[in-house]
């Protein structure tokens, strides 16, 4: 019954994402194409995949032109935090009115602040605009510590904050009988999924419930991230590098602290080979053990979530470019099946990512806290 | 130029491993029905692990 309702679940929400995502997609697009006068529009298509796969200091839904010509954009402004050389500075966003090139300077207080390609730059003393260098860079003006709570970082308030309802409300049934109800009946599954298919095989029965909170928090996590960058909202939360440092960061810390004494000796001075090759083999083992292990993590997820991104967006812009060999209908109907399919392709990416960071956590957790009984020595 | 031919061949070459394991499991799980899950979940490991290989050099050869 727990299977069957579940299943129903995902299929609705798969209907309701890939519906929304392509509508949003195609909208969005399309808007771009009628900015006034001849555009190129695959230069156009592709700087917005690129302003999508980004981060952006305010949260956009969409924008389009009116009949004055005039470029609107619907959304809200985000808060900006910036340290700056005179200290911290808060404002909202749309003190910035979607300039992203450098025009604009914004006095905080005693600063002049400017956005260039999302990054926020202060501008040097006396200087009132922003020259440009060679290569497009700026030359009198400088990067500021940036705390800004961006659509990222807004994105991942939100993932914590379904996950805090969701999670809530499953522990709340229990006091009601053991079998939860509403959200709780989906989230039970993969809880005990993550329990006995993930943590318990690879780290063992004696030790696995320790890891149990970091495990179901990082599959979790990414889980809803996925599925966030999957709705209209525009979220590409697993897609910035950033977050999956911080998320492979999170792994390593957690099983370099917890190693045990026998994983040490292992990698330090490897039992039972000669002498010679045991400092060779400590530097193999540790370049592996800290360095290439987890930026395969943070490798593997951002790279499939970027390109996932990339593609349906790409689909989704394929309306325009075949509008004049299929027509309007014609090219929206064939980017539309196609986004579609590839839409639900994504849905079962998003879990799949989730399980593997997961699974391979567990797995490194699983090698670094393994204990041997030194029955045999030469082992 | 080179570093589109890089990528071709970073995917000849994951393409070829991925089926390599692909096949192999389904091989497995062919001759051994009931032990389909562990096949499964070790697959699955192994392309993941391929995986990342195959991204990482992408992102080099970018």
């Amino acid at each position: 019954m727990i299977a069957k309702n579940s299943i129903k679940f995902f299929t609705v929400l798969a209907l309701v994402f890939t519906s929304f995502g392509v509508f949003a997609g195609g909208g969005d697009t399309q808007s771009s194409e009628n900015k006034g006068g001849r555009v190129d529009t695959k230069e156009e298509i592709k700087d917005y995949i690129k302003h999508h796969l980004a981060d952006s200091h305010d949260f956009s839904l969409y924008s389009y032109t009116n009949d004055e010509e005039e470029v609107k954009h619907v959304g809200f402004p985000l808060p900006v935090i910036v340290w700056t050389s005179k200290g911290l500075k808060v404002f909202m966003s749309s003190k910035f009115h979607h300039n992203d090139d450098g025009k604009l300077v914004v006095e905080a207080g005693d600063v002049k602040l400017t956005k260039i390609h999302s990054k926020i730059y202060e501008l040097n003393e006396g200087a009132s605009e922003v020259a440009f260098g060679e290569a497009h860079h700026a030359i009198n003006a400088h990067k500021v510590l940036d705390f800004s709570i961006t659509k990222s970082i807004f994105g991942i308030l939100l993932a914590g904050l379904l996950m805090l309802l969701g999670f809530r409300s499953l522990a709340k049934g229990y006091k009601k009988g053991a079998i939860p109800t509403g959200v709780g009946r989906v989230l039970e599954p993969l809880v005990l999924y993550v329990r006995d298919e993930i943590a318990r095989p690879n780290i063992g029965e004696k030790k696995y419930k320790k890891f149990m909170p970091y495990l179901l928090t990082v599959f979790f996590f990414i889980w809803i991230s996925n599925l966030l960058g999957l709705t209209p909202l525009g979220f590409n939360i697993t897609g910035q590098i950033a977050v999956t440092v911080c998320l492979a960061l999170f792994t390593l810390v957690v099983y370099v602290s917890n190693a045990s004494k026998d994983f040490w000796m292992h990698t330090l001075w490897m039992p039972g080979v000669p002498k010679l090759l045991r400092p060779v083999l400590a530097v193999l083992e540790l370049a592996g053990f800290l360095l290439i292990k987890p930026f395969s993590l943070l490798v593997r997820l951002f790279a499939n979530i970027t390109a996932g991104h990339s593609v349906v967006m790409g689909i989704a812009a394929l309306m325009i470019l075949l509008k004049a060999k299929f027509g309007t209908v014609g090219a929206t109907g064939i980017s539309f099946l196609l986004a579609m399919f590839l839409t639900v392709i994504e849905l079962l990416v998003a879990f799949l990512q989730a399980f593997i960071f997961t699974m391979l956590s567990a797995l490194f957790i699983g090698m670094a806290v393994e204990e041997h009984d030194h029955a045999d020595a030469s082992h | 130029m080179y570093n589109l031919i890089g990528a071709g061949l970073i995917v000849i070459g994951g393409g070829i491993g991925l089926g390599q394991i692909g096949g192999k499991a389904m091989e497995g799980i062919a001759r051994q029905p009931e032990a389909a899950g562990k096949i499964q979940t070790a697959m699955i490991i192994i392309g993941a692990l391929l995986e990342g290989l195959a991204f990482g050099a992408l992102l080099l050869a970018n």
